[in-house]
C-alpha cells in the first residue's frame, strides 16, 4: 500500500553533521523548495522548512504536541535523559499554570525595572574592550554580558558560572540525535552536573532575584515547592547559551556588513530592530520538533498520530515567501514574524529579556564604536540545535 | 474573508481583512498597520498589539485568559475596560464586522 512517506518529497540529508551545522542555508534551501512538507529518511522524519507551515505547527498545540519532546526523541517510546521540563515539554491544562506564573515573572514591567542594571554594565563593558581594541566577540563581549547580567538578575551567586555554559551545551545538544556532539558534551558536564541543581534551590539564591519570585508564587500556592526549583532550573539551562549566540550571531554579522552597522551607529534607536533583524538572519536555535499527538494534517499532507515534525526555524525566517530578500540583513527591515523564539504557546518565555540583553549591548556599542572589523575568521561552536560560536576575533575602532 | 474594522491612532479607519482562524494581531501587522508591533509574534509577552474593544463586541469575544490578564498591565497606554491583545484574538465568522481601535503607542 502508499503511504504518505511515498507521496511526499524525500530530502535526503543530516542535518546535524558538522557542515551542515556551520552552514545550513543550503540545506533549508532544498527542504523548502521540495515542498510544503518533506520528509528525512536517514531520522524517519517529517520536516517542514516554509515560514507559513512551520508557523502553522507551532502555533497548532492541540495536535502538534510538546509532551513527548521538542527534540528528536519521543519520549513516547524512549525515556529522556532527564526529568521532562513542566514548561518546554508539556501541554495544556499542566502546562497553563506553569506558564501563566512564568509569563508574569518574564512580563515587560518587571524586566522594565532590571534596565538600569543592564546599561550600566553594558557601559562599563564597551568601555573595556574599546581599550582593549583587539577582542573576541565571544568571550569578551557576547559571553561576558549575559553571564553576567542574567545570572545577576535570577539571583545566582558569582562563582562556577561558566557551569551554566556546559550544561545549556548539553541541553541543546540533547534537541537533536545522540551524535557525539551529545556524548562529548554529556561527558563534559559530568564533572559538574550536580552544580546546577543546587543553585535552584531557593537558600542558593538572592532574595528578591527572578529566581526567588519563582518561590514566592509556589509559597502562594501556584505552583509546588518542587516545580519551582525546576522552572529555575529552565531559566537557566535556557536563558544564557541562546542569548550569547544572538549575540555573538548580530556581532559577526554587523562586522560583515559595515554599511548597516554605519546606520546603526548614526541612529543608536535602531539597536532594537537591528538586534530582532539579527535574529531573524541567523536564528540561534535551528531546530525543534513536536509530535503529533493525533492525526494531523500539514498543507493537505495526512500524517499518522506520533510522528515527529522538524521545524526548521532558521529555513522559516528566510523563506521567499514570507520576506523580500531574505538572504539580505537589512537594519531598516522590520523583522516581526520571525520564528527564532519559536512562536504560540511554547514561545520562548526569556523572549523579552533576551531582546533587552541584545538592545542594550546594541545601543551601548552603536555609541561609541565607530566600525566593527573581523581580523581573522570566526570558528562556529557545534551544537545539535544552536548556531552558537567559539570565537570571533574583532578590532573595534572607537568614534 | 471577514472583515475587521480599525480606528488606527491617526484617526483614520482601515478595514482589515482577516482570514479565519488567524489571530487579528497577524493580520494587522502583515498588512502593514500603522500603530501596532506584535514583537514577541503572538506569544502574550511583549504587550505590543493592544487594541480597544467596541462595547458592543466585549463579550463576544473569547475569555481572556490569565496570561493575557497579566500582560495588559504591561501595555505602554494603560488597559482600560475594553482592553484586549489582539494576538489572542482568533478570527472567527461571528466576529465579521468587528470595531476596534489602537491606543495612541504600543512603546
Ligand atoms: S503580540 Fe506580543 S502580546 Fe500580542
Amino acid at each position: 500500500m502508499e503511504t504518505v512517506i511515498d507521496k511526499i518529497p524525500h530530502v535526503d540529508v543530516d542535518p546535524w553533521t558538522p557542515e551542515l551545522i556551520d552552514e545550513p542555508y543550503e540545506m533549508h534551501e532544498l527542504v523548502r523548495e521540495a515542498g510544503p512538507v518533506a520528509y528525512i529518511p536517514k531520522y524517519d522524519l517529517f520536516v517542514v522548512g516554509r515560514h507559513a507551515e512551520v508557523q502553522a505547527v507551532l502555533t497548532n498545540w492541540e495536535t502538534f504536541i510538546s509532551s513527548a519532546g521538542v527534540g528528536l526523541a519521543n519520549f513516547r517510546h524512549e525515556a529522556p535523559f532527564r526529568p521532562k521540563s513542566i514548561l518546554l515539554e508539556a501541554d495544556p491544562p499542566d502546562h497553563t499554570v506553569v506558564r501563566t506564573v512564568i509569563s508574569r515573572i518574564m512580563s515587560p514591567k518587571n524586566l522594565q525595572q532590571l534596565r538600569d542594571l543592564f546599561e550600566a554594565e553594558a557601559i562599563t563593558m564597551v568601555d573595556r574592550v574599546l581599550e582593549k581594541r583587539q577582542v573576541d566577540g565571544v568571550k569578551d563581549i557576547a559571553e561576558y554580558f549575559p553571564l553576567k547580567v542574567f545570572p545577576d538578575a535570577v539571583g545566582l551567586e558569582t562563582e562556577g558560572r561558566d557551569n551554566l555554559l556546559l550544561y545549556g551545551d548539553m541541553v541543546f545538544n540533547a534537541l537533536g540525535p545522540r551524535n557525539e556532539l551529545f556524548e562529548r558534551s554529556m561527558e563534559k558536564l559530568k564533572p559538574v552536573s550536580s552544580w546546577i541543581m543546587d543553585h535552584c534551590t531557593r537558600e542558593a539564591l538572592r532574595p528578591g532575584g527572578l529566581g526567588h519570585l519563582i518561590y514566592e508564587a509556589a509559597d502562594k500556592g501556584e505552583i509546588n515547592q518542587d516545580q519551582a526549583a525546576m522552572l529555575v532550573r529552565s531559566f537557566l539551562s535556557a536563558g544564557v547559551d541562546t542569548t550569547i549566540g544572538g549575540i555573538a550571531n548580530i556581532l559577526l554579522t554587523l562586522a560583515r556588513h559595515p554599511a548597516e552597522y554605519a546606520k546603526l551607529h548614526a541612529n543608536p534607536a535602531l539597536a532594537r530592530q537591528t538586534f530582532e533583524e539579527g535574529l531573524r538572519y541567523e536564528s540561534i536555535v535551528q531546530t525543534i520538533f513536536r509530535t503529533t499527538g493525533k492525526p494531523a494534517e500539514i498543507a493537505g499532507v495526512s500524517i499518522d498520530e506520533d510522528r515527529k515534525v522538524l521545524t526548521l526555524l532558521g529555513s522559516a525566517n528566510r523563506d521567499p515567501r514570507k520576506w523580500s530578500e531574505p538572504n539580505r540583513f537589512n537594519v531598516e527591515r522590520n523583522p516581526v514574524g520571525h520564528v527564532t523564539f519559536g512562536a504560540g504557546i511554547h514561545g520562548c518565555v526569556g523572549q523579552m529579556i533576551a531582546r533587552m540583553e541584545g538592545e542594550i549591548v546594541l545601543r551601548a556599542l552603536a555609541k561609541k564604536v565607530k566600525r566593527i572589523e573581523l581580523t581573522g575568521r570566526h570558528k562556529r561552536h557545534h551544537n545539535n540545535s544552536l548556531r552558537a560560536m567559539h570565537s570571533l576575533p574583532l578590532e573595534l575602532v572607537p568614534a | 474573508m471577514p472583515i475587521v474594522h480599525m480606528t488606527v491612532p491617526s484617526g483614520k479607519r482601515i478595514e482589515l481583512e482577516v482570514k479565519t482562524g488567524t489571530p487579528i494581531m497577524r493580520a494587522a501587522v502583515d498588512a502593514g498597520t500603522e500603530g501596532i508591533i506584535g514583537e514577541c509574534g503572538g506569544a502574550a509577552m511583549c504587550g505590543t498589539c493592544h487594541v480597544l474593544v467596541d462595547e458592543a463586541w466585549l463579550d463576544r469575544l473569547p475569555l481572556m485568559s490569565q496570561n493575557e490578564d497579566d500582560m495588559l498591565e504591561c501595555t505602554a497606554v494603560p488597559r482600560q475596560a475594553n482592553s484586549r491583545l489582539s494576538c489572542q484574538l482568533r478570527m472567527t465568522e461571528e466576529l465579521e464586522g468587528l470595531e476596534l481601535t489602537l491606543p495612541e503607542r504600543q512603546r
